[in-house]
C-alpha cells in the first residue's frame, strides 16, 4: 500500500492524461458522429451511402487496428503530429460510429410531423436538422451517450500500448520498479478508472434530470 | 574425484585436435564449420556427459525466433550464436550432428523445460539471474549481452551514447528494465512507451513524434539490424551487462564444469571466435571475450 501512497502524484499525472484522452475524444466523437448522422438522414443518395459505409467499416474494426492505421499508417503519408494527438483522433473516429448510431436513433425518436412543420414553414433541411430535430433527439438519447463516453474512458487504455503514458502506462511502469506491490498497484489503477467512470456517469445522469421534459 | 575427469577431457581434447590436424578444414563450407565431432570422449561412469555420450543424442533448448542467436527459417534448422555454441559443446560429447534434436524454448518455458527434462540444455539468450538459478544450474556465461541504442543508418543524430539521449525522444517497452533505466538514469532522455519492440522500430523508421532511437538489449536490436541493414545501425556501445549462460538441470555440477571447460577449449582454439563471427558477430561489433566463469556451485 505505501508504494500506491509514495506514486500518488505519478498516478494523478498518469489519469491526468487519460482525463485528457477522454474528453478531447469526446468532443470529437460529438462532432463527427452527429455529422455523420446528419449526412445518414440527409436527401443526398452519395452522403447517404457514405454515412452507412463509414459507419459500418468503423464500428466493426477493432481499436487497436484504428490506432495502428493512424499512428504506422498516417505517417507514410507525410501526415504526421504527436502520438498523443494521434491518440486523440483514433479515439474520436472510432467512438464517433457508435455516437452517429445513437443520433440516429434519437433522430428517428422525434416524430415526423415535427420535420413536417419546419419543412412545411418554409426551414430548409440544415434549418430543420439543427433547429428543430437535433435539440429534441439530443434529449432523448443522453442514456445511450452516456454508456458511449464510459466506454470510450475505459478504451483510452489501449493508447498505452502506443506511446501514451495514461493511466494504464503508468501502472505497467509502476510494476516493473516494484515487483513487490503488484496487487496494490492494479487495484489503485483499477480505483482510477472507477472513481473517473462513476463521476462521469453521475454528471450524466443529472444532464439527464436537466433536459427531461414533462410529456 | 578431479583426475579422472581432467584425463577424460584431456582425452577427449586430444582426439578432437587430432581429428581436426587430419581432417582437412579448407574444404567446407559455411554450415559444415562447427567444432569436430569428438571420437568416443571417455567420461566417468554415471556422469550426465557419460550418459549422453553413451546414447549419442542430446536434445538442446534454443530460441526459434531470435535473429542471429537462434532463428528457425525456412530450411527448417535452426541458425545462430545460440545454436553453434550448442553445436561445440555436443560435438566435445562426442555426439555427431544428426545427434542433435533442437527444441524451441520460448523465454517462460526455460525453466520447466529442464525440471521436466524435456531438454537437456538451454542455450537460448538466458540471462543469468538468482531467481533462475534457484531452480536450475548455469554453465557460462559466454557472452554478455548489454543495453544498447539502435538508430537510423548513418546515425544522422551523432548518438554515440545514453547520454546523448538528452533532450531527444527514445522509444522503449512500457514496463521493461531497459525502459527504467532511461527513466532512473537517464531523466533528460524523453522517453516513449510502447508495448512491442517492432512498434518502437516502425515508429523510428518514420520519425513520428520526433523518435530518434530505441533501446533495449543490443541482441534484440542487432536482429532489426540484420532484417534491414540499409535503414538501422547499433550504436555498438552496450552500456549494462547482461551475461548470458548454459542452463542445465539442477545437481549435475560435473556436466556444468564440463560445460565451462568445453567452452574455455573453444575459446582458446578460436572456434567460438569463429562461431561468433559467422553469426552474430556480422552485426554485433563487439570484440567476444569469455567472461569469468561464475563457478558451478549451486
Amino acid at each position: 500500500m505505501d508504494v500506491v501512497v509514495e506514486n500518488l502524484d505519478v498516478f494523478a499525472r498518469g489519469f491526468w492524461l487519460t482525463v485528457q484522452l477522454t474528453l478531447l475524444g469526446a468532443v470529437g466523437a460529438l462532432l463527427l458522429g452527429t455529422l455523420i448522422a446528419a449526412m445518414r438522414v440527409s436527401p443526398i443518395p452519395p452522403l447517404r451511402a457514405f454515412a452507412v459505409g463509414y459507419t459500418e467499416v468503423v464500428r466493426n474494426t477493432p481499436l487497436t487496428v484504428v490506432f495502428t492505421i493512424a499512428i504506422f499508417g498516417l505517417p507514410k503519408l507525410d501526415l504526421t503530429t504527436s502520438l498523443f494527438r494521434f491518440a486523440v483522433l483514433a479515439l474520436a473516429v472510432y467512438t464517433s460510429a457508435f455516437v452517429a448510431e445513437a443520433v440516429r436513433s434519437g433522430i428517428n425518436s422525434v416524430a415526423a410531423g415535427q420535420a413536417e412543420a419546419a419543412r412545411s414553414i418554409g426551414m430548409s433541411f440544415s434549418q430543420t436538422l439543427s433547429l428543430v430535430v437535433l435539440p429534441q433527439a439530443f434529449r432523448n438519447i443522453v442514456p445511450p451517450l452516456a454508456s458511449i463516453f464510459i466506454a470510450l474512458l475505459k478504451n483510452t487504455s489501449i493508447a498505452a500500448a502506443f506511446g501514451t503514458r495514461e493511466g494504464t502506462q503508468t501502472m505497467q511502469q509502476l510494476i516493473n520498479a516494484n515487483g513487490q506491490a503488484v496487487i496494490p498497484i492494479i487495484l489503485a489503477s483499477a480505483a482510477g478508472y472507477v472513481v473517473l467512470a462513476l463521476g462521469s456517469g453521475f454528471l450524466f445522469s443529472r444532464l439527464e434530470r436537466r433536459l427531461a421534459v414533462a410529456r | 574425484m578431479r583426475a579422472p575427469r581432467a584425463l577424460a577431457v584431456t582425452t577427449a581434447l586430444a582426439l578432437s585436435l587430432a581429428l581436426a590436424a587430419c581432417g582437412g578444414s579448407d574444404d567446407g563450407g559455411e554450415d559444415t564449420a562447427a567444432a569436430p565431432t569428438a571420437e568416443a570422449p571417455e567420461f566417468e561412469a554415471g556422469t550426465r556427459m557419460a550418459e549422453l555420450a553413451e546414447a549419442g543424442k542430446i536434445t538442446i533448448g534454443t530460441k526459434f525466433d531470435q535473429p542471429l542467436f537462434g532463428l528457425k527459417g525456412l530450411s527448417g534448422d535452426p541458425e545462430g550464436f545460440d545454436v553453434e555454441v550448442a553445436k561445440i559443446i555436443a560435438a566435445k560429447l562426442g555426439i555427431a550432428e544428426d545427434g542433435i534434436e533442437f527444441v524451441e524454448t520460448v523465454s517462460a518455458n526455460r525453466e520447466p523445460f529442464l525440471q521436466q527434462g524435456q531438454v537437456d540444455v538451454v542455450v537460448a539468450t538466458y540471462t543469468i539471474n538468482d531467481k533462475r538459478d534457484e531452480v536450475i544450474d548455469f554453465a557460462g556465461p559466454y557472452f554478455l549481452a548489454g543495453q544498447d541504442i539502435l538508430v537510423k543508418a548513418g546515425n544522422p543524430e551523432g548518438i554515440q551514447g545514453p547520454d546523448d539521449l538528452a533532450g531527444k525522444t527514445v522509444c522503449s517497452v512500457a514496463g521493461s528494465t531497459p525502459a527504467e533505466k532511461i527513466r532512473t538514469e537517464y531523466p533528460q532522455a524523453r522517453l516513449v512507451e510502447f508495448d512491442a519492440y517492432t512498434k518502437c522500430r516502425d515508429a523510428l523508421r518514420d520519425g513520428t513524434d520526433g523518435i530518434v532511437a530505441v533501446t533495449t538489449d543490443n541482441v534484440i536490436l542487432s536482429g532489426y539490424v540484420d532484417q534491414s541493414p540499409e535503414e538501422f545501425e547499433l550504436v555498438g556501445q552496450p552500456f549494462t551487462e547482461e551475461p548470458y549462460g548454459i542452463g542445465i538441470p539442477e545437481g549435475q555440477e560435473p556436466f556444468c564444469e564440463f560445460i565451462n571447460e568445453v567452452l574455455a577449449e573453444a575459446f582458446e582454439d578460436g572456434s567460438l571466435q569463429e562461431a561468433f563471427d559467422r553469426t552474430a558477430g556480422r552485426v554485433i561489433e563487439q570484440e567476444l571475450t569469455l567472461p569469468e566463469p561464475r563457478g558451478c556451485d549451486s
